[in-house]
């Protein structure tokens, strides 16, 4: 409302209105949703109180269709007979627009607006004959049904299948100054349409059983007052955009309505929207959840009701707590509530005395000033109640029954051999004592019938006269009425207690699931590992599927932890995000985006929010409000660990520069020592060529190529270490021939392997195996390399393969007779820059680390061992599955 | 050996000056003339203008891709492609191979390589007319009979081995990729069963080579395919 000055044209029409209605006549429209609910009973009655108030009104037409209880008040009142029309044969009665005008009246009650006059009538409508009536500056009483308005016909013709035939345009209903809403609730008009109060029609009567079933007259009975609650709306707009200052006009009522499982909670919503839509005040619907968990079917009916209030435009709030009036009045305190709208309650009496009273006495204790509505329940809402309430109180394993019977047979059998001796009194005591134990051990239903049993069983057996339910004695009697009501006083305390301690001992779980998941995320070594934790506990605990997300690279996109059992689809990522940038929760039990899935809680530290942690169940079940709860601070505490996590990822980032820049001060050296030995051999080499004779020449060229060799191989192993590092590196695997692998790699270090002596053994029956051709290569020629590097020249190495075949895989060895592995290098053998004391000449230190990254990248593994008679003893395992049938042909 | 008709000409592209001037020295020396282009697209209209007999091809320059320009090449021209390529190319050199350049030498490479390759580009490039008999070692195959003896003696070699020595045979000094090996021999859809070509080529290596685990003639070009060699 960004203008707070009135909009010329709504002044404009509001001016007209006010100029028309100072010279024309008032009218007032008895509306109501179908026929029988007594708009004409109605309109005579106020007809009556007008007569009595000395108006001067007359009858222009009205049909009582015979009944008497209309005609009775039709006595008195001045009516203008009818005009007779005659219309193919048959004599029609029609309002006699001319006589009435002739006569002035101050008011004229005209039933069925919207009725279609004879043909040869002045106007073919009656509504025409009213506005003529109006502008004579007469007053009108006039009656109408829902159905028969132009702009609701549609939606009568969907419900009841009847098409109307009389129809009344809007704009004309909107000349109504006052709108009288005839309801009745549908029972009531089905009663009177059993009775025959209803005039249907001569036509209509056969469809009428149709048209009248319950379902179809809530459906309109919600239609007359949707569209009366709409107007009122409309003319309070218009109101307020002709006056000055809107605020004035905002009522400042605030509504609460309780919103339950029962069907009638549906009716309650319906009727608050109607009232906070009268009163253009604001509604919120409430639930209460209690410790008792509902059943799936009456948890799903909450849903319904609440997703039927959020739709209705109410705010939804959901709660927890025992005690329903307290939670209600807490929540409309919060919210500044004005009034409660609850249901009447359907328990029996003597339940509600139980409970310390009907909900509405007890909202009525705390209320103060909130204004309490009750509605009563409609009937056939009514008839699924009685048992509901008592249904959870009764309802108990069939065991505990068997253990009640039992235990009251062994006491009646033992009693029945000693009561000789202590006398019937005592035993009565015995069996007070006995079902004031059983109420410890079962619930309130066995408690129950034990009371009852136990009692009748006593009177029986025990009490004189004996084996009759007869008692004797004054004093028998007081004593057994006294011990029926503190066995069932007692019972049901020991059983309000036991409540008590389940509720005690929910609390306590949760309690203990939080618990185990600081322990299990305190525990955890890395986030991985606590993400897994906390996700499996919530798998268990929720009973259903999770997922985190997380903006794991910083930038603005949430990615699943790869921990998460269950699988986004575009919807759900969608209600992730929102949850994630909003800050709030969304989806499912929410009020953004309630029909997803899962039930989307944001990890929110400090106003940032680091990811969502998603909770999905089955669609039959549900999540209590306590589980939500729980689910909340699962993420709180998620969201702890998260940047818990993120820190120290900052801190080990900083160490992790430190140390790369450690790295990469070694690198520099050695890169440059390891370039210039060779450079400077080229360019002396280069520069002496020309004028060398020819036999020095050839050695020059050969040391050339010695150095081109060595610094090929020098910028390959770093290539490839960079490959490696930055996880560019994507094996190929394809059938590897092993011949063809010894080959190649041998042509490929020849020279360099000059002095040692190379025995090679691979079976000639060697089979195929599955490796990154080029990638074994390499490692076959690294480790032939670093054999020859780091052992004495003469000495020999041996290179086998093989397969391992109990294990599925094929073994590479290289083997040699130099000094073996220095012990201290053990461990940081295959690390980059760890060169070899014994290293003949240069080298970065590379060899072994690209092997095993090499080798590990196809899937394998790598070990280096003592050679039995001396050296050292490098094995290389990869995975081996024998290949497909090759076709011969 | 097939004539070499005087002063081939040879159509260098490559973007790096010393690599054009050395291979022009080496190639030079060699007998042959050099025309040099520094960039894909030069390169492309030095051969629509020139002609020349052959093209040496570096796989990365600046502005098109080696596949694009063997692509463009060979819509209109069956001139012999040599691929120059690091190491870091592999899966690039397979791809131009499968593209229809005929050899490739990774760098760096040797000078005698090279000539070598040229040499057996060129000479596949003048068909000497229907070769009916091939002898290498103490084998000799017989394509007009299709029969294949090794010392005078009949050798038996199933369908897929002769047709895998034939495709060889006629790309002889070649590499011929694991890919165009299966499609010719086994048809498409197996270009991937290369299990298959590992199998009959190591039974094919045990009926013609003396020693089949260190071959000589039918070698194997890591991760590319393979390649009959010629010796002399």
């Amino acid at each position: 409302m960004a203008d707070p000055r009135p909009d010329p044209d709504a002044l404009l029409a509001s001016l007209k209105r006010a100029e028309v209605q100072s010279r024309r006549g008032q009218l007032k429209v008895f509306f109501g949703m179908c026929p029988g609910v007594g708009k004409t009973y109605a309109m005579l009655r106020a007809a009556q109180q007008e007569l009595k108030d000395g108006v001067d009104l007359v009858v222009g037409i009205v049909e009582t269709h015979g009944r008497a209880e209309t005609e009775a008040l039709l006595a008195g009142l001045p009516v203008i007979p009818r005009k007779q029309v005659e219309y193919r044969g048959t004599q029609l009665g029609e309002m006699d627009l001319e006589a009435i005008l002739a006569r002035r009246p101050k008011l004229v009650l005209v039933d069925e607006f919207a009725h279609t006059n004879a043909p040869g009538s002045r106007h073919p409508k009656r509504y025409q004959d009213v506005i003529e009536l109006l502008d004579a500056g007469l007053d009108v009483f006039t009656t109408l049904n829902v159905q028969h308005l132009e702009s609701r016909a549609d939606a009568v013709r969907q419900i009841t299948g009847a098409t109307v035939h009389e129809t009344l345009p809007d704009s004309v209903f909107e000349l109504a100054d006052q709108i009288e809403l005839i309801d009745l609730p549908p029972e009531t008009l089905l009663e009177r349409l059993r009775e025959g109060k209803v005039y249907l029609g001569e036509r209509a009567a056969a469809a009428a059983e149709g048209f009248f079933k319950d379902t179809h007259l809530t459906a309109l009975r919600e239609l007359a007052l949707r569209f009366v609650a709409e107007r009122v709306d409309k003319r309070l707009r218009e109101l307020r955009g002709a006056g000055a200052a809107k605020t004035v006009w905002r009522s400042g009522e605030r509504l609460l309505v309780a919103v339950g499982p029962s069907p009638s909670s549906t009716q309650l919503v319906r009727w608050t929207r109607r009232m906070a839509a009268a009163q253009g005040a604001a509604w919120i619907a409430v639930s209460v959840e209690n410790s008792r968990p509902l059943d799936a079917g009456a948890q799903r009916r909450v849903e319904q009701n609440l997703s039927l209030a959020r739709e209705l435009g109410a705010e939804v709030v959901v709660t927890h707590d025992d005690d329903v009036s307290e939670a209600l009045v807490r929540v409309a305190l919060q919210n500044n509530a004005t009034q409660i709208v609850v249901g009447q309650s359907r328990n029996p009496p003597w339940l509600d005395l139980l409970h310390g009273g009907s909900l509405v006495t007890r909202l009525l204790r705390r209320s103060g000033p909130i204004d309490i509505y009750v509605v009563p329940a409609e009937r056939a809402a009514e008839k699924a109640r009685p048992w509901i309430d008592l249904q959870p109180a009764l309802y108990s394993p069939l065991h505990e029954y068997g253990e009640v019977a039992a235990l009251l047979a062994v006491l009646t059998l033992a009693a029945w051999f000693i009561v000789a001796y202590i006398g019937y009194i005592a035993v009565g005591l015995c069996y007070l004592l006995a079902v004031i134990a059983l109420s410890l051990r079962v619930g309130r239903g066995p408690v129950f019938a034990a009371g009852v049993l136990s009692a009748v069983t006593w009177n029986f057996v025990f009490i004189p006269p004996l084996f009759t339910f007869v008692i004797a004695k004054f004093e028998d009697g007081m004593m057994f009425a006294t011990y029926f009501a503190v066995a069932l006083i007692a019972g049901q305390l020991t059983a309000r207690i036991r409540a008590q301690e389940r509720h005690e001992r929910l609390r306590e779980e949760r309690a203990t699931a939080l618990f185990h998941l600081t322990q299990a995320l305190s525990a955890a070594r890395t986030l991985d590992d606590a993400v897994f934790a906390a996700l499996r506990q919530a798998d268990r605990i929720f009973g259903g599927q999770t997922a985190l997300l997380f903006d794991a690279t910083g930038g603005d996109a949430l990615a699943p932890h790869f921990a998460s059992s269950f699988t986004l689809t575009e919807k759900e990522r969608g209600v992730a995000d929102w949850a994630w940038r909003n800050r709030r929760k969304a989806g499912r039990f929410t009020d953004t985006l309630p029909s997803a899935e899962g039930f989307h809680v944001p990890l929110v530290r400090e106003d940032k929010s680091v990811g969502v942690l998603v909770v999905c169940v089955s669609r039959e079940t549900s999540l209590t409000l306590a589980q939500r709860d729980l689910a909340e601070s699962f993420a709180t505490q998620l969201a702890l660990v998260v940047e818990r996590e993120q820190l120290r990822a900052a801190g080990e980032r900083e160490k992790l520069l430190a140390e790369s820049e450690k790295l990469h001060r070694v690198l520099l050296d050695g890169v440059s020592h390891e370039l210039k030995t060779p450079l400077s051999v080229l360019s002396a080499a280069a520069e002496s060529i020309g004028t060398a004779d020819t036999a020095t020449r050839a050695k020059l060229a050969s040391e050339i190529r010695t150095a081109t060799r060595r610094l090929n191989r020098l910028v390959n192993n770093l290539l490839d270490q960079t490959r490696l590092e930055s996880g560019a590196l994507k094996p190929k695997l394809d059938w590897c021939d092993a011949h063809d692998l010894v080959n190649a790699a041998i042509d490929g270090v020849r020279d360099s392997l000059e002095g040692h002596p190379l025995e090679t053994a691979v079976p000639d029956d060697m089979p195929l195996f599955r490796a990154d051709t080029a990638l074994m290569e390499q490692v076959i020629a690294n480790l032939l390399l670093n054999a020859a590097h780091h052992t004495p020249a003469g000495t020999p190495i041996f290179l086998a393969s093989g397969v391992d075949q109990p294990r599925e895989r094929i073994f590479w060895t290289v083997a040699d007779r130099g000094a073996g592995l220095p012990t201290a290098m053990r461990d940081r053998l295959f690390r980059k820059f760890q060169r070899g004391d014994a290293a003949r000449a240069g080298g970065l230190g590379l060899g072994l680390s690209i092997i095993r990254g090499f080798v590990v990248a196809q899937g394998g593994e790598i070990v280096a061992g003592e050679n039995p008679g001396g050296g050292a003893v490098f094995t290389v395992y990869l995975p081996f599955t024998p290949h497909g049938n090759v076709p011969s042909e | 050996m097939s004539a070499v008709p005087a002063k081939p000409d040879i159509l260098v592209v490559d973007d790096e000056r010393q690599i054009r001037r050395l291979l022009r020295i080496t190639l030079e020396a060699a007998g042959y003339r050099v025309r040099e282009a520094e960039t894909g697209t030069l390169g492309l209209n030095e051969a629509a203008v020139q002609r020349p007999d052959a093209v040496i091809l570096d796989l990365s320059l600046p502005d098109l891709s080696g596949l694009e320009i063997l692509r463009r090449l060979r819509e209109w021209s069956q001139i012999p492609v040599l691929i120059l390529s690091v190491r870091s190319e592999e899966q690039d050199k397979i791809a131009a191979l499968d593209a229809g350049a005929d050899d490739y030498l990774s760098k760096p490479f040797s000078g005698g390589e090279l000539l070598a390759r040229m040499r057996v580009l060129l000479r596949r490039a003048q068909p000497a007319g229907e070769v009916s008999i091939v002898k290498f070692g103490d084998v000799e195959v017989d394509f007009a009979k299709r029969t294949v003896t090794r010392a005078g003696a009949d050798m038996h070699l199933t369908m897929k081995e002769y047709a895998l020595l034939r495709l060889l045979l006629q790309h002889r000094g070649k590499v011929v990729t694991h890919r165009q090996l299966l499609r010719d021999v086994w048809g498409p859809g197996h270009e991937a069963d290369t299990h298959y070509l590992r199998v009959h080529m190591a039974n094919l290596r045990k009926k013609l080579e003396t020693a089949a685990d260190k071959p000589v003639f039918l070698k194997t070009e890591s991760g590319i395919g393979y390649r009959f060699l010629e010796i002399g």
